[in-house]
């Protein structure tokens, strides 16, 4: 392979894994804490303006960054361009980033809505956002690994 | 509010939309079976893309859906999905274009051409003018008096039903290429419009829910609104999906990179 075409590739891996990381944490949002467990609401009164923008602007945004980035993920194997270790690294930097948007802007300063409607939300809070740091560290941890040791299916295909 | 005109014409209603569907499906068929002497073969999905597509949309327009949607705001969005969404992409999929042109003789398909390349069409037919037709129209329905104002006449009901079905299929075509465009935009210009209109469409849900159109109960506006919501993230799903995989398909690898590949896997122990 070309190897002038691999640091638009590395980008590529990451930024699949971002778009990737983003959507599913949405989609887990959605589907877990609205649809089964019934802890976030549909509308919170309290919601401001912005909030309502905001959330149905990460609500489309994530519909389209799952899907795309699945589609990405594929392309990036018929050209033998996957590199795992940065898409995983993507993947959990991206869902970090967006649960702790969600967890601190959206939840606590707009006010789209509380993790669970109970007396002591601070400890969910914390929950939520500690998850979400971790998930961010993590992240920059893999992604510079994938940089420092690639590892042997990166180097097969690097070379 | 005052459905007495639906009442006293009901069965006229209903059985003119009836009639002028099933000539919609009878003159694709055809259209298709005439084609089919002089071109490869018309793909049978899209015999179904399309019946079904004129199906969705008539329910929407008369019989027991449209007649409940008239006292229920739940049956009235669900009409919407179906009319606004599901059937402008079931159509758009049935590449109705394509089939006309190969139908019309080769003047009359020429002139055509040259009518969708024209300049008023190729503003009308960008994403963002599409967008604003579609989401804007129902902005202006959920918002104003409009809603209330739409149940007492028949042709204001009428000419808001054409405008969102029409506003939906410019929608899903400017986005999602089927029928052969001639003013195509990038992938990343269609794809950051379509991620603004969905996110105005579930705006405008939740918006609904807390502030029912003027004559909406609070308790159907609220469950009017979520279907709105969901129903429209299932179809915006498969809307996506077509639109990725369009590009997944025109970006596939050159040859030469796919030989380049060969070689590699060769050469690799």
């Amino acid at each position: 392979m070309d190897s002038a075409l691999i640091p638009s590739y590395s980008r590529r891996n990451l930024g699949s894994g971002f778009l990737f990381g983003l959507g599913l944490v949405g989609f887990i949002d959605e589907t877990v804490f609205h649809q089964l467990l019934h802890w976030h609401h549909f509308y919170d009164k309290s919601t401001s303006d912005i909030g309502l923008v905001s959330d149905g602007f990460f609500h489309a945004f994530s519909w389209f960054a799952t899907i795309g980035a699945l589609f990405m993920f594929a392309d990036l194997r018929r050209r033998n361009a996957l590199m795992p270790t940065r898409w995983w690294g993507g993947v959990l930097l991206g869902g970090g980033i967006f649960q702790l948007y969600d967890g601190t802007i959206q939840h606590k300063l707009m006010r789209l809505h509380q993790i669970r409607y109970v007396d002591n939300v601070i400890a969910y809070d914390i929950v939520w956002n500690v998850t979400a740091i971790a998930m961010i560290l993590a992240g920059i941890v893999l992604i510079l690994q994938s940089r420092k040791y690639p590892s042997k299916r990166d180097l097969q295909h690097e070379s | 509010m005052n459905h007495n005109h639906m009442d006293t014409v009901g069965f006229s209603y209903d059985f003119i939309w009836i009639l002028l569907c099933a000539l919609l499906i009878a003159l694709y068929f055809m259209a298709a079976r005439i084609s089919n002497r002089q071109y490869r073969s018309w793909p049978l999905s899209r015999y179904f893309f399309w019946t079904f597509g004129v199906a969705s949309a008539a329910a929407a327009v008369g019989g027991p859906l449209a007649n409940l949607a008239l006292t229920d705001f739940k049956a009235h969005m669900a009409g919407h999905l179906l009319l606004g969404m599901l059937a402008p992409l079931l159509l758009a999929l049935a590449a109705p274009m394509t089939l006309l042109l190969r139908t019309l003789s080769l003047r009359s398909s020429r002139r055509l051409s040259r009518l969708l390349k024209s300049r008023p069409l190729r503003i009308l037919s960008d994403p963002v003018t599409a967008t604003l037709l579609n989401i804007g129209g129902l902005y202006i329905l959920y918002t104003t008096d409009l809603f209330l104002r739409m149940h007492e006449s028949l042709t204001l009901h009428i000419f808001i039903h054409i405008h969102v079905f029409l506003a939906g299929y410019l929608f899903t075509i400017s986005i999602i290429y089927i029928d052969p465009s001639s003013h195509r935009t990038s992938y990343r210009y269609r794809a950051v419009v379509c991620i603004l209109a969905l996110a105005a469409h579930g705006i405008l849900a939740k918006y609904i829910y807390s502030h029912p159109p003027a004559g909406v109960p609070l308790i159907q506006a609220e469950t009017g609104a979520k279907l709105m919501y969901y129903g429209g993230d299932l179809i915006e799903i498969v809307f996506i999906t077509i639109f990725c995989f369009q590009w997944y398909k025109a970006t596939r690898p050159r040859k030469s990179v796919q030989m380049n590949k060969v070689t590699i896997d060769a050469e690799s122990p």
